[in-house]
C-alpha cells in the first residue's frame, strides 16, 4: 500500500519538474539514489515531521526505537501562538522485547495515555523503519484506537527508509488528504477564506504576514501547517483559495484539494519585495473570481503601496553600506531566489549558488535572471567552498546551519537561511530583518581580530591576513 | 536518608520529552576522539542526520558523521554491498586514519552480521589493509548513549592496540567515559602532567570537540588522540579508567595488555580529587605541586563558604548514569539532599546512587518528582518542564545546545568541583538574596510546610540577618 502511495505522489501532475520527464523517468520517482558514504540530509520520517509537527494542539507520537525522537526532539523554531503540546516528544522507545513480540499493543497503549492525560483534539502517529521492517500494522491500531477512544488517530506513513525528506513532507501532504481535510465543517465560513499549505511558521514568519491580510481582509482559514490546530486543518477544505508556498514539497496537496473540492490554488511566496507585492495580488485576483467583494483588490493595493515604499525606505541606509560586498548563496532550494532581487535592491551582489536540488527550468530561470557569467554549482564540495571562502572570492555566506562551520571556520561571515534560525524573514518587515542580520554581521569588529596572526607566529616581515574587513 | 525508594516502576508505554540517546550516537562521539576519524552509521540516513544536528548544536563544531544510506531494498536483501561502498567511499574522499562503523535500528533488526560482514570486507578489499576499521554493534533498541560510547571505546581497544613487551616509563592510559566534557579532559591532562606524567586519553575529545581552528578544510575529525598513539596503549605504566561504562573497555584493554588499571567511579568531588592526586603521586613519585596544592585549599574554602545554601536543598538530577553518579554524589558531599535521580537507562551504577527515588524514567518524570523541588540538573531537553514547574534548571550533560561553551564546562579535580559548586551555589545564593528583597523572612516555612533550615544567621551570604 505504501509502494502505490509513492507511486501516486511521484506521478504529480502538479509538479512541473515531474510533467518535464519521460513515463520512464517519472516511474522512478523524484528521489535520487543516494550515494553510501557521501550522503547527507534528513529522512522521509523527518520530512514528515517537519510538515505536520507544527500542527500545535495535536499530540506527535512517534513509534520507534529512541534514535527516531530522542536525538530529534526539540530541534526546531517552529512557532505556536497557543498551545504548546507539539513541543511535547512523545516516542513508544521500542526495546528488544517490542521487536520479539511486535509493537502494536504498546502503540495502543500509548496512544490511550496521550489521549487520557492530554486530551488532545488528534494524535499523529508516526512510522519509523523497525516497526515498518517487523510489520507493526499502524494503521489497523490507529483505527481501533480512534475508535476505542473517539478521537481521530492518525496513521503517519513515512518510515525514514523510504526516501528523502523532501517525499516525507509529500507523504505528510497525502496524510492529510487521506485522514484530516474534509473532516470537521467550519462555523462560519466567509468568502475571503484562505488555506495556506507549506508554510511552518519558522521563527513565526506568518506573524509577519498575517496583520497584513487581515487589513485587506482576508481570513486564513486554515494554515497548513504554522501555528496550526487540527480543526483548523480538518476544516481547509472549505477555503476559497489554496496558496502552495515552497512549491515542489507540497503541491500534492493544493492539486488535490482542487481535484476533490473545487479549490483553485496558486504557487507564492513570502520572501522578497516583489514576490510578497505578487502573491498578494494574486490572492486577492483570484479571491475576487470567486465571488469576493471587490474592494479587497483596492486594499490590497493600497497594503502594497505603502509597504513597499516603505521597505525601499528602510532598506535605502543599507545601500551605501553593502556596496560592493558579494553574497555565496548555499540553499538548495529555490525559495532564497525570491530574496535575491530584494537583497540585489539593496545593493548586495550575489556572486553565485548552488543548484542542487534545483529543477532545469529553475536553472534556466536563474540564467535569465542573472546572465550566462552567473556561477551555478550542481555539486559543490564542502572543500570548493572553503577554498573560495579562504580565497575572498565572496564576504558572505548564506546557507543552512549544517554548512556554517565551513564559513566560520575560514573565518567569514555566514548567515542562517534555513530552519534553525531566530529571526523571521518572510514579508516585507521580514526582509528588512534580513538587511539587519547581514548589516550586523557583515560590520561585527571580531572580523578584523579573529583573522589576527598569535603572538608566536608574528613573524618582522610577515604580511598580515589582508582580506578585506566587513563594513 | 530514610527509605529510598529504588526503581518504581514506570508502566508508561509512551515516553514522554526522552532523557535517552541512542546508542549510536554515544558510539560516534567516542570516534570524534579520535585524530582523522570518520564515524558511520550503518543505517537510514535520517539516522545519521539527526544525530549529527544534535552534536552540531552541542559542541557549536562541524561533525563529520556519514551514513550507509540504506534503503528498503538493501535494507531487506542486507547491507553490505552499502556498508562496502561507503567505507570505500569514504577512503577515497577523505583518507581517514580510522573509520568508526555503528549499527542502528535498521541493520540491527535485520541481523547483520558484522563480524562476518568485518572478515569479508577484508578478504575483498586487501588494498585497505591499512585502514583500521571499527565496527560496533549499537543498536537503538537496546540500551543508551552510554552503552553506545562504551561499545565504540571497547571496539577501538580490540581493533588498534597493540601488547608490547616492553614499557615506557611515566605513560598512563585514560580510557575517558562520555560523562567527561572535551574541558574534563583537558583538566585531567594538566593534573596528570604535572605529575610528569604523558598520559593517552581514549578517547580524547579535548583534541577534537573543544573549538578547532583548522588551517584547512578537513572532512574527517581533527584532532583526538592518533591510531598510532592508541597502538602504543600496550606500552603504558598504568590504566586510569574513568566512570562505570568504562570497565567494559577497561577488561579488554587489561586483557590484550596486562597494563594494571585503576578503576574511578567519579572525579567530583574533594575525596575523589583527592585519591586521583594519590595514585598519580604515589606512581610518579612526585610531590603534589604547588598549583594543586592551591586548587585544593581553595576547594575546602569554597566548601565552607559554599555549604549554607546546599544544605538539605531539595534538588532533582537526570543525566546519563555516570554523570548522574557523579553530581549526586557531589551534592550528597556537600549537603543536598538528592529527591529524585533519573536515569535514561538501567545500568549498575544506578545502585550505588543516594537519592529518596532512583528511577529509570524521562523529563516528564522529572516534572512529576521535581514539583517541590529546589533545583533541577539536568541537559537543555529539560528546560521545558522546568519552566513548567518553576524550578531552576542547571544544565549538565549532553545536549546542551541553549549555552556556549558546552563542551568546555569543567567538574572533575579541584578546580572543577570548586567551579561546580559555585555555579550550583550562586543559584541557591540569588535566589535567596531575591527573596531577601521582597521580604525578610528567614526560615521561611517550605512550600510543603515543614521549617526548612535555610537560616544564614553567620551572615556569611553578605546579608545582615535577623
Amino acid at each position: 500500500m505504501l509502494q502505490e502511495k509513492l507511486q501516486d505522489v511521484f506521478n504529480e501532475p502538479g509538479c512541473s519538474t515531474n510533467q518535464a520527464k519521460s513515463e520512464k523517468e517519472r516511474k522512478k520517482g523524484c528521489s535520487k539514489a543516494l550515494k553510501p558514504g557521501a550522503a547527507a540530509g534528513g529522512c522521509a520520517y523527518d520530512g514528515a515531521m517537519i510538515a505536520l509537527q507544527p500542527i500545535a494542539d495535536a499530540a506527535h507520537l512517534v513509534h520507534g526505537p529512541i534514535a527516531c525522537l530522542g536525538n530529534s526532539w526539540d530541534n526546531r523554531g517552529t512557532k505556536s501562538s497557543g498551545s504548546q503540546l507539539y513541543r511535547t516528544g512523545f516516542t513508544t522507545d521500542m526495546s528488544e522485547l517490542d521487536i520479539i513480540h511486535g509493537g502494536e499493543k504498546k502503540l495502543y497503549r500509548a496512544i490511550k495515555e496521550i489521549v487520557q492525560q492530554y486530551d488532545p483534539p488528534a494524535v499523529f502517529v508516526y512510522q519509523t523503519c523497525v516497526p515498518a521492517m517487523i510489520g507493526d500494522d499502524i494503521e489497523a491500531v490507529c483505527k481501533f484506537a480512534a475508535k476505542k477512544l473517539g478521537k481521530p488517530v492518525i496513521p503517519v506513513m513515512a518510515p525514514g527508509f523510504v526516501g528523502s525528506k523532501n517525499l516525507g513532507n509529500k507523504l505528510a501532504g497525502e496524510t492529510l488528504l487521506d485522514h484530516v481535510i474534509g473532516t470537521v465543517e467550519p462555523e462560519v465560513t466567509t468568502p475571503t477564506d484562505i488555506c495556506i499549505v507549506g508554510e511552518y511558521n519558522l521563527a513565526g514568519e506568518l506573524w509577519l504576514v498575517k496583520p497584513l491580510l487581515d487589513e485587506i481582509g482576508i481570513r486564513i482559514l486554515s494554515c497548513i501547517s504554522g501555528d496550526g490546530r487540527y480543526n483548523e486543518v480538518a476544516q481547509a477544505h472549505r477555503a476559497r483559495l489554496t496558496m502552495v508556498v515552497c512549491s515542489q514539497a507540497l503541491v500534492n496537496v493544493g492539486r488535490k484539494m482542487q481535484e476533490r473540492w473545487g479549490i483553485p490554488y496558486f504557487e507564492g511566496s513570502f520572501y522578497g519585495v516583489s514576490d510578497m507585492s505578487d502573491t498578494l495580488r494574486t490572492m486577492a485576483r483570484m479571491l475576487v473570481e470567486r465571488g469576493a467583494d471587490k474592494a479587497i483588490i483596492d486594499r490590497t493595493e493600497g497594503v502594497i503601496a505603502r509597504e513597499e515604499s516603505r521597505v525601499w525606505r528602510r532598506l535605502e541606509p543599507y545601500k551605501p553600506r553593502f556596496d560592493g560586498k558579494r553574497v555565496l548563496l548555499f540553499t538548495g532550494g529555490v525559495k532564497s531566489w525570491s530574496m535575491v532581487t530584494a537583497l540585489e535592491g539593496a545593493g548586495l551582489t550575489i556572486v553565485g549558488t548552488s543548484t542542487k536540488k534545483s529543477t532545469k527550468e529553475d536553472k534556466e530561470r536563474i540564467k535569465k535572471m542573472k546572465g550566462e557569467e552567473f556561477h551555478q554549482w550542481d555539486d559543490l564540495k564542502p572543500r570548493d567552498i572553503y577554498k573560495m571562502l579562504r580565497d575572498s572570492e565572496v564576504d558572505i555566506m548564506m546557507s543552512g546551519g549544517r554548512s556554517q562551520f565551513i564559513a566560520l571556520k575560514a573565518k567569514v561571515p555566514w548567515l542562517d537561511l534555513n530552519q534553525e534560525r531566530h529571526t523571521p524573514y518572510a514579508g516585507y518587515d521580514g526582509i528588512v530583518n534580513l538587511c539587519e542580520e547581514i548589516d550586523k554581521t557583515l560590520s561585527n569588529p571580531i572580523w578584523r581580530q579573529v583573522r589576527l596572526a598569535a603572538p608566536w607566529d608574528l613573524k618582522p616581515d610577515a604580511k598580515p591576513d589582508s582580506r578585506p574587513v566587513g563594513a | 536518608m530514610g527509605n529510598i525508594q529504588r526503581f518504581p516502576h514506570s508502566a508508561k508505554a509512551a515516553s514522554t520529552n526522552p532523557l535517552k540517546m541512542s546508542q549510536p550516537l554515544g558510539a560516534a562521539l567516542a570516534f570524534l576522539g579520535v585524530d582523522r576519524c570518520m564515524p558511520l552509521f550503518h543505517g537510514s540516513q535520517g539516522c545519521t542526520a539527526f544525530g549529527l544536528v544534535l552534536l552540531v548544536r552541542h559542541f557549536r563544531e562541524a561533525i563529520p558523521l556519514q551514513t550507509t544510506a540504506m534503503d528498503q531494498v538493501s535494507t531487506i536483501l542486507g547491507g553490505y554491498e552499502n556498508l562496502e561502498q561507503a567505507v570505500r567511499t569514504i577512503h577515497e574522499r577523505n583518507a581517514p586514519a580510522l573509520i568508526g562503523v555503528a549499527t542502528t535500528g535498521v541493520t540491527e533488526t535485520k541481523g547483520e552480521d558484522m563480524a562476518g560482514q568485518y572478515s569479508l570486507f577484508r578478504q575483498r578489499n586487501p588494498a585497505l589493509a591499512g585502514l583500521k576499521l571499527v565496527f560496533a554493534n549499537t543498536p537503538d533498541f537496546s540500551g543508551g548513549f552510554e552503552d553506545g560510547f562504551s561499545a565504540a571505546v571497547t571496539g577501538i581497544v580490540e581493533e588498534v592496540v597493540q601488547p608490547s613487551e616492553t614499557t615506557v616509563k611515566g605513560q598512563i592510559n585514560v580510557l575517558a567515559g562520555c560523562h567527561l566534557s572535551p574541558g574534563d579532559v583537558e583538566e585531567l591532562r594538566d593534573i596528570i602532567e604535572s605529575f610528569g606524567l604523558s598520559p593517552i586519553f581514549l578517547p580524547d575529545l579535548s583534541l577534537s570537540m573543544s573549538g578547532r581552528q583548522p588551517d584547512d578544510f578537513t572532512a574527517t575529525s581533527l584532532g583526538g588522540v592518533t591510531v598510532e598513539r592508541i597502538a602504543s596503549m600496550g606500552a603504558s605504566e598504568l590504566t586510569l579508567v574513568v566512570g562505570e561504562h568504562m570497565r567494559v573497555a577497561a577488561a579488554a584493554l587489561e586483557l590484550k595488555t596486562d597494563v594494571r588499571s585503576v578503576f574511578f567511579d567519579r572525579l567530583t568531588g574533594l575525596e575523589a580529587s583527592d585519591r586521583l592526586v594519590r595514585t598519580l603521586s604515589e606512581l610518579s613519585g612526585r610531590p603534589v605541586s604547588a598549583k594543586l596544592r592551591r586548587q585544593r585549599e581553595t576547594l575546602v574554602d569554597g566548601m565552607l563558604d559554599g555549604h549554607f545554601f546546599y544544605s538539605r536543598k531539595r534538588i532533582a538530577v537526570a543525566l546519563e548514569p555516570d554523570l548522574l553518579y557523579a553530581v549526586t554524589s557531589f551534592l550528597a558531599d556537600m549537603g543536598a539532599e538528592v529527591i529524585a535521580a533519573v536515569s535514561p537507562t538501567q545500568t549498575a551504577v544506578l545502585e550505588k546512587l543516594k537519592a529518596a527515588t532512583v528511577m529509570v524514567g524521562d523529563h516528564s518524570d522529572v516534572e512529576t518528582l521535581a514539583r517541590d523541588a529546589d533545583l533541577i540538573v539536568s541537559n537543555s531537553h529539560g528546560r521545558q518542564g522546568a519552566a513548567r514547574i518553576g524550578v531552576p534548571l542547571h544544565r549538565m550533560g549532553l545536549p546542551m545546545f541553549d549555552r556556549l561553551g558546552a563542551g568546555l564546562k569543567v567538574h572533575v579535580g579541584y578546580r572543577g568541583t570548586r567551579e561546580l559548586l559555585f555555579e550550583i551555589g550562586n543559584l541557591f545564593l540569588s535566589r535567596e538574596m531575591d527573596h531577601d528583597e521582597h521580604s525578610h523572612a528567614h526560615g521561611h516555612p517550605h512550600r510543603d510546610g515543614h521549617e526548612h533550615g535555610q537560616h544564614c544567621g553567620s551572615g556569611s551570604c553578605g546579608c545582615s540577618a535577623g
